[in-house]
């Protein structure tokens, strides 16, 4: 694999007739050219581009976490950091519940965990009906750019468990990238999310769990 | 140059084609989604982004794709006299005009019912202010990670007497002998060439346009390597 280097809309990436377009990138006759600022990646034929920056943008399967900012009388209106709030409908949770009692499941200001049904123009639909899904109690929410979250979870969730036995916390990691971050003291949960930042901060530097392992011993260095 | 023109020589030194000295840098405001400063001489400008997000009144929003909201001001002590901050008919215009050129660029179908909040501030002016708020506007949205076609690079060209000249100064602009001065603010994209801004208060011949338009096209593209310049190093000050 070629070496990743930071593209800006309009450029070249490739030139050449066998290159399919990717992720953000588009074919305008013999050039593969750059539709976002981000990091261009050359696989066999295939150009894409991985973002740096930008808003989560929902797709249908994707679980995430968010807040409840607004409830009417047919469910509950989620903020998931994206460019519109998503809608958890009253038929879409696991219990019955009667109309009015919507506050007793989940209040305003709490944390779900749910997952996108379907996507349609600024409307995103939410579920909690498939497993492991539900509200999260307690906790902090940490937002890092949903770019990054494959970094953060690791190859096979390498990364993440690793955070997790550093820091002896919970973490659910949401794909819009909000994390939620849980653990029995204070100090464990701000110990993972100063892990967590750096992670987002050095994502595209090379030996990233060498550098993960490293920082926390720093931390711990710091607290004595 | 125009052996007829009482404009022989610059007042700042500079060839007739030639830029003054630029500075630019990319996320100068962490808050934001994206930040840039764009500077040429004394002329200053910042741009920052924010969105997409949720447009409110709502009545506004456009299910079929966000929208895009150009803010430019000129602070009140940009320039010798004060100027009173705030909407007037001139920055109204150049919001349109801004507004127009980076609607062609920016691809919003994917955040419907949205909003992109560009915001441009002039802290210090010394002529050519929009295409200054305008290259500071580009890289602010690329930074932000909004989806665009293409890059965009302004020049503000302009006609001094009969000499063609590009980069006007507020002492150029305020030239009174012969024919005065002319002011045409150009934007060139970067991947298509094509023109996305040009306007023209006053007289010039057809020759003189076709001359100006390869000149602005060739500033154009000293500014494009800069602002990628700044884009590809986030954070560092690039001059040229």
């Amino acid at each position: 694999m070629e070496e990743r280097k930071i593209v800006v809309p309009g450029e070249i990436i490739v030139e050449g007739e066998s290159f399919l377009p990717g992720d953000f990138v588009r074919k305008e006759g013999n050039y593969i050219l750059a539709n976002k600022y981000g990091l261009a990646e050359i696989e066999g034929r295939l150009v894409k581009i991985i973002p740096l920056s930008g808003v989560y943008l929902p797709r249908k399967g994707n679980i995430i976490i968010g807040r409840v900012t607004s409830i009417n009388y047919r469910g509950w209106l989620i903020d998931f950091d994206g460019h519109y709030n998503g809608f958890l409908s009253l038929n879409e949770v696991p219990k019955f519940i009667n109309k009015g009692e919507l506050r007793d499941y989940l209040d305003y200001g709490e944390v779900v965990y749910a997952k996108i049904i379907e996507v349609e123009g600024s409307s995103t639909e939410l579920s909690l009906k498939f497993k492991g899904l539900g509200k999260l109690e307690g906790g902090q929410l940490i937002s890092i750019n949903s770019f990054k979250v494959p970094r953060l979870i690791g190859k096979e969730g390498s990364m993440i468990s690793l955070i997790k036995e550093l820091t002896k916390t919970k973490i659910i990691v949401g794909q819009n990238g909000v994390v939620w971050v849980k653990g029995e003291k204070i100090e464990d949960e701000i110990k993972a999310k100063k892990i967590i930042k750096f992670i987002e901060e050095n994502s595209f530097v090379s030996g990233l769990t060498d550098n993960v392992k490293k920082f926390a011993e720093k931390l711990e260095e710091e607290n004595e | 140059m125009n052996k007829e023109s009482s404009y022989k020589k610059r007042s700042d030194g500079r060839e007739f084609n030639e830029i003054r000295p630029i500075k630019a840098k990319v996320g100068i405001v962490p808050s934001a989604d994206g930040s840039a400063l764009f500077e040429t001489g004394k002329t200053r400008a910042i741009a920052v982004v924010r969105g997409p997000r949720t447009l409110h009144p709502q009545h506004m929003q456009d299910p079929l794709k966000g929208i895009l909201r150009v803010n430019y001001q000129m602070m009140a002590f940009s320039v010798w006299d004060r100027i009173k901050p705030g909407i007037s008919r001139r920055s109204l215009e150049i919001n349109k005009v801004i507004e127009w050129a980076l609607s062609e660029i920016v691809d919003l179908t994917e955040f419907p019912g949205s909003v992109v909040d560009v915001l441009i501030q002039i802290p210090q002016a010394d002529a050519g202010t929009r295409v200054a708020g305008l290259n500071a506007a580009v890289m602010a949205l690329a930074q932000a990670g909004v989806p665009m076609k293409e890059m965009l690079s302004a020049v503000a060209a302009g006609k001094i007497d009969k000499t063609l000249v590009i980069d006007v100064n507020k002492e150029e602009e305020d030239y009174e002998e012969g024919e005065g001065s002319t002011d045409i603010p150009l934007c060139f994209g970067s991947f298509s060439k094509k023109i996305y801004l040009l306007q023209l208060d006053g007289k010039i011949s057809i020759e003189n346009f076709k001359e100006i338009l390869k000149m602005g096209q060739k500033a154009s593209e000293k500014i494009y390597k800069i602002q990628v310049e700044a884009l590809k190093n986030p954070g560092k000050e690039v001059r040229g």
